[in-house]
């Protein structure tokens, strides 16, 4: 097991802090960590796509889990995988595509752990039909603060705490997941641009369950008539007869190199507003209008983060910020007034991605709920930003929406039993189960968790 | 912790009746801050500023602490750390002296150097220790332009304040890495109680401005701050005047 001192930040490269990093290689290491941490406590971190701080720990120790990366069992009859926590979504593709199965739910970067995942309890663009990540868990093992292993599994409250629970509860050691049968790797999508907000809430409300995934890239710098202007793309997987009888033979193959599309070429955030603008403008125009049963490989349609490129990712000097809420059904006056209040701030959004949730999952700090959920970056160092969200967060509150733990990293902890109302449970679940808080992040110190 | 946007959430003011110091705090309770411990000599100035500060919705506590006692710096800020993470120590404890006096009487000279100098490297070690301890945290100095050249009307004050800068400036290259910021703020001729009755210098600031400057420099994670920010390329200029020129310069 190898030991160092680092300083870590997320994704967003915002607020690094210094801690121990321990790379376990087997279960029996992890638990010597947990067992020996010192007073400032344990966090498990995985591949660092948390935006947030979620996977640091100021002055305490970090679990580095991406050397637990077995894979240790894959029933392609059944459709179960049983994995290491540290194995990546990306490996784990790889691995079960070529048997004809496929990960019910993969957020928009492969590069994240299955334990990352279950910890921030991730979605994807089919939430409405398939729930978020830990849906989809069927047992895990659970290393608690006492340094034992517990078999956690669905319906017990320790899982509903773990699931979203920001590895406050323990360090997840490995899970059992359920997968979804597919007949190829393609994706057949269907594209349609919308010219306003309420026409790209229409389209994304009208995708029937033949197309399960949907999402819209909404032009956050477009104003006047086209404020909250979209392009929505609604896939599937594609059946083997639609495909070319060429593609037809290597049907199940997964193919990961992503072609760079023209945003990728150019970060966004780089950008001073106008050129933003007019490259937005410029996607928006690019986009067909409407176009049906366009054949594109899984990176393309479901991971846009990885094919930015990597220096591209935290834009401007001090990195970025993303915020991602929800609101529910019947709430899109908030919405509107949200997307107002950014266009009409000129704020250089990227990433900006508009989606449909369903019903959302057993997990108290999960983040799904049932309605919709705007998601950005920004770049940290526009002035005025902090206000801002501090002002979104208040609008999101009122309308009983939430903001998204894993890729907060400046929320108020004020308004956060109002967003998380099972928050006291998974308090009093910690208090119980871990009394002297071995498992700390700086987000848990940041929000009180 | 501090959040994306370096606003921290408990902040330790050193010279806990400094203008700068309670400008500052005023801002980041409007921010982030909930929780202000004020460090000073005990006096009813002391308790005032903490009480205004608490009207503001922050907790507010005050700590006897004295710059010139450095024996106890060990033992009252250590023990302040133990209750709780500290996100921000500003360092905002001087005297400006009379330089008049205190070239006749070389002990109250001394007091100047002491407090300004020996009194904040003491204060500033043991905070950095701590700060690096719970891996994260900034410590803010407050130096001043007069420590960047020493000039005939301040230079017992100067040289005390450029002691202390170089002093921070080390500190921060030595906690690089280690999570740990340091930021050297170096205000011009402020309009304080500190400088009430002397004579104004050009690109004279007040409290408020430099609370600001300190506020965006924690965003930017900036380690050298000059309030105004004309400053910089003033001294960088003024700095390198011959000396038998700069005797003749009318703001020596």
């Amino acid at each position: 097991m190898s030991v160092d001192t680092v300083s870590l930040s997320g994704w967003g490269r915002t607020a690094p802090t210094t801690a121990l990093r321990f790379r376990p290689r087997t279960y029996e290491d992890a638990a010597l960590v947990v067992r020996g941490r010192g007073p400032r406590g344990v966090v498990a971190r995985g591949l660092g796509r948390a935006h947030g701080d979620a996977a640091q720990n100021a002055g305490g120790s970090v679990i580095d889990m991406t050397a637990l990366d077995r894979i240790r069992a894959v029933d392609a009859v059944a459709g179960t995988v049983v994995c290491d926590a540290g194995v990546s979504l990306h490996r784990l593709m790889g691995t079960v595509l070529p048997l004809g199965w496929f990960l019910p739910v993969t957020p928009a970067t492969r590069q994240v752990t299955v334990g990352g995942a279950i910890g921030s309890d991730v979605h994807g663009r089919n939430h409405r039909t398939a729930g978020s990540f830990a849906r989809h868990v069927r047992a895990l093992e659970l290393l608690t603060a006492d340094g034992e292993v517990r078999t956690v599994l669905p319906g017990s409250a320790l899982f509903d705490a773990t699931a979203g629970g920001l590895g406050l509860t323990g360090v997840i050691l490995s899970a059992t997941l359920g997968l979804r049968p597919v007949t190829s790797s393609l994706m057949s999508v269907d594209t349609a641009r919308a010219n306003d907000l309420d026409e790209a809430l229409a389209r994304l409300a009208a995708c029937g369950d033949r197309t399960p995934y949907a999402a819209a890239w909404i032009d956050l710098l477009a104003r006047g008539r086209s404020t909250g202007r979209a392009v929505v793309t609604r896939g599937e997987h594609a059946p083997l007869d639609a495909l070319p009888a060429r593609a037809r033979r290597t049907a199940l193959e997964f193919r990961p190199g992503p072609l760079p599309t023209a945003s990728a070429l150019i970060p966004e955030g780089l950008l001073g507003r106008t050129p933003a603008a007019l490259l937005n403008g410029l996607r928006f125009r690019g986009s067909p209008a409407s176009r049906s049963g366009e054949p594109q490989g899984i990176s393309t349609f479901f991971h846009p983060m990885d094919a930015a490129p990597r220096w591209g990712r935290a834009p401007g000097r001090g990195g970025s910020v993303q915020y991602q809420f929800t609101v529910g059904h019947g709430q899109e006056e908030t919405l509107h007034r949200i997307v107002r209040r950014l266009t009409l701030r000129r704020c250089p959004a990227f990433h900006a991605v508009l989606k449909r949730f369903g019903e959302g999952g057993p997990g108290w700090l999960s983040f799904p709920a049932p309605g919709w959920t705007l998601s950005f970056g920004l770049p940290v160092g526009l002035p005025g930003l902090a206000r801002l969200l501090d002002g979104l967060d208040e609008e999101v509150a009122a309308a009983g929406g939430r903001v998204c733990l894993a890729k907060d990293a400046r929320l108020r902890p004020g308004l956060l039993a109002a967003m998380y109302p099972r928050l006291p449970e998974f308090r009093a679940l910690r208090e119980e189960l871990d009394p002297a808080g071995a498992f700390r992040s700086d987000l848990s110190r940041r929000l009180a968790l | 912790m501090k959040d994306a946007f370096g606003a921290p959430q408990s902040l330790l003011v050193l010279g806990g009746t400094s203008e700068i110091g309670l400008a500052t705090a005023r801002r980041l309770i409007a921010r982030r801050t909930r929780t202000v411990r004020l460090a000073g000599r005990p006096s009813p100035a002391l308790e005032r500023a903490a009480a205004e500060l608490r009207e503001l919705g922050a907790d507010v506590r005050t700590v006897a602490f004295d710059a010139l006692d450095s024996a106890s710096h060990e033992e009252v800020l250590g023990k302040l750390f133990t209750e709780g993470d500290i996100d921000m120590v500003l360092l905002a404890f001087g005297v400006l002296g009379d330089q008049a006096r205190d070239e006749e009487e070389p002990l109250s000279a001394v007091r100047v150097a002491q407090t300004n100098y020996t009194g904040a490297v003491s204060a500033g070690l043991v905070c950095a220790g701590a700060l690096q301890a719970q891996g994260h945290g900034s410590l803010v100095v407050l130096s001043s332009v007069a420590g960047e050249r020493a000039r005939r009307a301040d230079f017992i004050y100067g040289s005390s304040k450029a002691g202390l800068d170089a002093f921070a400036q080390g500190l921060g290259d030595a906690l690089h890495g280690t999570g740990v910021h340091v930021m050297v703020v170096r205000p011009g001729f402020v309009r304080s109680r500190m400088t009430a009755g002397r004579e104004e210098a050009p690109l004279a600031t007040t409290p408020a401005a430099v609370a600001d400057a300190i506020v965006a420099g924690l965003r930017r994670g900036a380690e050298t701050v000059w309030v105004p920010g004309a400053l910089r390329v003033v001294m960088s200029a003024l700095r390198h005047v011959p000396r038998p020129l700069f005797r003749r310069l009318p703001v020596r």
